[in-house]
């Protein structure tokens, strides 16, 4: 009897050429999606070699980073971000690689636009010069990011050396309670095996909790296993995936579509699988979230406190706490529910899809943003999540509230636009990151899901969404 | 692109004591907006580093500078080896964090991990990350920030060892691929292309069993 695989076991065996005497491994890689920033010197160094991309037509390329999301008809004021743009359209006609530039509608965040043009496949390898590629795990894809030598690596040969990762079991199980989202559940998992636990592992999500997500859902959860330290996250395949893939623009069609469904549908750890490392994690029990430090696994249940750097044992750890509560401006003890925010960001790569922006309309609806808050925007993934959103009146309930609409992009996640927080201020984001500096030098920056961050718009402060 | 082969070389310890250090804070995004390769150097750290705000193609000779920082300390000027703490190189995949590294002069990392990411665009790079054990990684921190005179380490790549002067020899442990292309700066483009045959031979075969994923040549 054949050994009982993993999801990623049988999308590595599915795409292995070659595996040499060291055990590094050719990996063929599916598809590629390219952004401005980690490209340019790729597209250059194909140049400077002679070579030219393998083929061109498993590549899509977008900018993101870098454009506005305001007056996008003035296109983008800063020369060095313009020229950034500029150049990765002239690159993609040199390379004949398909664009959806700052004017198409389809444009917006690569791991968003990726699922919803069908571009993103279960099965698939997909890799993009950007680390929230695990993103696309969601589908049962093996999707990682990969630095700029690797993009030019797959431009130039459609492979990557790899050495096989390891593999960890993250169960979610039983029901999660009203209030509590993807969101909660992967900084839970961070707050859990810390931003490391996952290094050097693929993991995969399962249980009841993540089988009950919408595929929105589940892209949350497998954008942010970067956070815990794995390079990609996934998830086995159900018919939930296969229908949210069918009838997208660059979906397989008719007969070839219920091939590859009927394939996909062999794509699922079989039992009795193993994995080098398993952790469970009880959904009921997952409290909305909040991070109070510089790591994403500085995080806490909102109805906690921050922590003591003094209790901690750790040298190490306790220093980080003390550079972290300096940092943010923060006391031990405080309760995290007393914070108050400056400024409210909605969007990203990990909360920028249209059940996010649903999920932040619902708490919006009930109040206004609070006179204390001094910017509260919600940024679209992409113009298609932006035009679905517009068709069911969220732009209207989001400005009625005081937020401000914006057009797609990366936006204050990283603050490569104009979007950023200045020195000291304190926000609510849904994006994935709250390094030192991330969404600005000296801004502060907590981590929660979109609800949580549409309560304190209007409480001016950090709320238990399931008491508003 | 194909990088130089990585030299043995005696070279001082520059300790960055903290654990998680990201590649955000190795290399503000404002920089990441260069279509270039090199030049980032002046920008490593630059939060930490200075005390204004950085901007791109700015002149940093006269920018004010954090004195506590320790890349800023005159004991550490000149050195090639940075000791760091726990998943280093953690969150963003930017590989302007190991070109602003090397572009400052940094030639091997010391820490007991790495982000998966970062450890990968080190090696493309021609940057030796080595992986010690946390005790060991202790000792150096000791010896690295005690006294007036920096720790000196000799790095013997080819031989798996370095030594720290005066206080003994560490065996290293680095894959042996990785081992190979550093040491000979092979450009793994030209490796991988080698394999033409088996990729063509690879695509062939898998257009037979899923032709949904060749369909996108519509």
């Amino acid at each position: 009897m054949a050994m009982p695989r993993t999801l990623y076991d049988k999308i590595w065996d599915a795409h292995l050429v070659r595996t040499d005497e060291h055990g590094t491994s050719l990996l063929y890689i599916d598809r590629q999606l390219v952004h401005e920033v980690t490209s340019p010197q790729a597209f250059e160094g194909l140049r400077l070699a002679g070579r030219t991309p393998r083929r061109p037509e498993a590549n899509l390329a977008v900018p993101d980073h870098n454009v506005p999301t305001t007056d996008r008809h003035l296109g983008i004021t800063d020369p060095v971000s313009r020229l950034q743009v500029e150049t990765l359209e002239a690159n993609c006609r040199e390379f004949g690689i398909q664009i959806f530039d700052m004017a198409d509608k389809r444009q917006g965040i690569v791991h968003v636009i990726g699922p919803e043009e069908g571009f993103t496949q279960p099965g698939m390898t997909i890799v993009c010069g950007d680390s929230h590629t695990s993103t696309h795990g969601a589908f049962g894809a093996l999707a990682f990011g990969v630095g700029t030598s690797e993009v030019e690596h797959v431009l130039a040969t459609r492979c990557l050396l790899q050495k096989k990762s390891k593999s960890m079991l993250v169960s979610v199980d039983g029901e999660l309670g009203h209030g509590v989202t993807a969101k909660d559940i992967v900084l839970a998992v961070i707050g859990e095996i810390g931003t490391a636990g996952g290094t050097g592992h693929v993991i995969e999500y399962a249980g009841d909790a993540i089988r009950a997500l919408s595929m929105e859902g589940r892209m949350t959860v497998c954008n942010m296993a970067i956070e815990a330290g794995a390079r990609a996250g996934v998830i086995g395949i159900d018919e939930k995936t296969i229908e949210y893939v069918r009838g997208r623009p660059m979906a397989p069609r008719g007969e070839l579509f219920e091939q590859a469904a009927e394939y996909w549908r062999g794509l699922n750890s079989d039992p009795g699988a193993a994995y080098d490392r398993v952790v469970h994690l009880d959904a009921p029990s997952i409290r909305p979230q909040v991070t109070w430090g510089t790591s994403p696994e500085m995080v806490l249940p909102v109805d906690g406190e921050v922590p003591n750097p003094d209790e901690i044992e750790d040298p190490v750890k306790a220093g980080s706490y003390r550079h972290a509560l300096d940092y943010m401006g923060l006391e031990p003890g405080t309760p995290l529910a007393q914070i108050e925010v400056d400024k409210v960001f909605i969007g990203s790569c990990t909360n920028g899809r249209i059940e996010d922006l649903r999920a932040a309309a619902e708490v919006a609806k009930r109040g206004k943003v609070s006179p204390s808050i001094k910017l509260a925007m919600v940024v679209p993934g992409s113009g298609l999540v932006k035009e679905q959103a517009e068709a069911e009146g969220l732009d209207k309930v989001f400005e009625a509230a005081g937020f401000e609409w914006r057009e797609p992009g990366c936006s204050m996640c990283l603050a490569m636009n104009a979007d950023r927080l200045e020195p000291g201020e304190r926000c609510a984001a849904t994006s994935n990151r709250n390094f030192e500096g991330r969404q600005g030098q000296g801004g502060r920056t907590h981590l929660v899901s979109p609800a949580m961050a549409a309560a304190a718009a209007i409480h001016g402060h950090f709320v238990d969404v399931r008491e508003v | 692109m194909p990088m130089k082969p990585f030299e043995n070389f005696r070279g001082v310890v520059l300790p960055l004591d903290r654990a998680n250090v990201d590649t955000d804070a190795i290399i503000p995004k404002q920089f990441l907006k260069s279509i270039q390769r090199t030049g980032f150097g002046p920008n490593l750290f630059d939060e930490w580093r200075y005390l204004d705000r950085g901007e791109p193609g700015q002149d940093c000779t006269g920018r004010p500078i954090d004195p506590d920082f320790v890349l800023n300390h005159p004991k550490y000027q000149g050195a090639e080896i940075l000791l760091a703490r726990h998943n280093f190189g953690c969150g963003s995949s930017r590989e302007h964090a190991p070109w602003a590294l090397a572009d400052h002069g940094i030639r091997v990392l010391i820490a007991p991990s790495f982000a998966d990411i970062f450890h990968q665009n080190s090696i493309k790079n021609g940057l030796l990350p080595i992986v010690l054990d946390d005790e060991i990684v202790d000792a150096l921190f000791a010896l690295a920030l005690d006294g007036d005179d920096p720790l000196t380490i000799d790095v013997d790549l080819h031989n798996l060892k370095l030594d720290a002067e005066g206080h003994g020899v560490i065996e290293i442990d680095i894959d042996p691929f990785h081992h190979h292309c550093l040491i000979h700066g092979l450009d793994d483009i030209g490796l991988t292309l080698q394999h033409a045959d088996e990729i063509a031979a690879y695509e062939e075969r898998r257009r037979g069993e899923a032709p949904w994923l060749f369909a996108a040549e519509q």
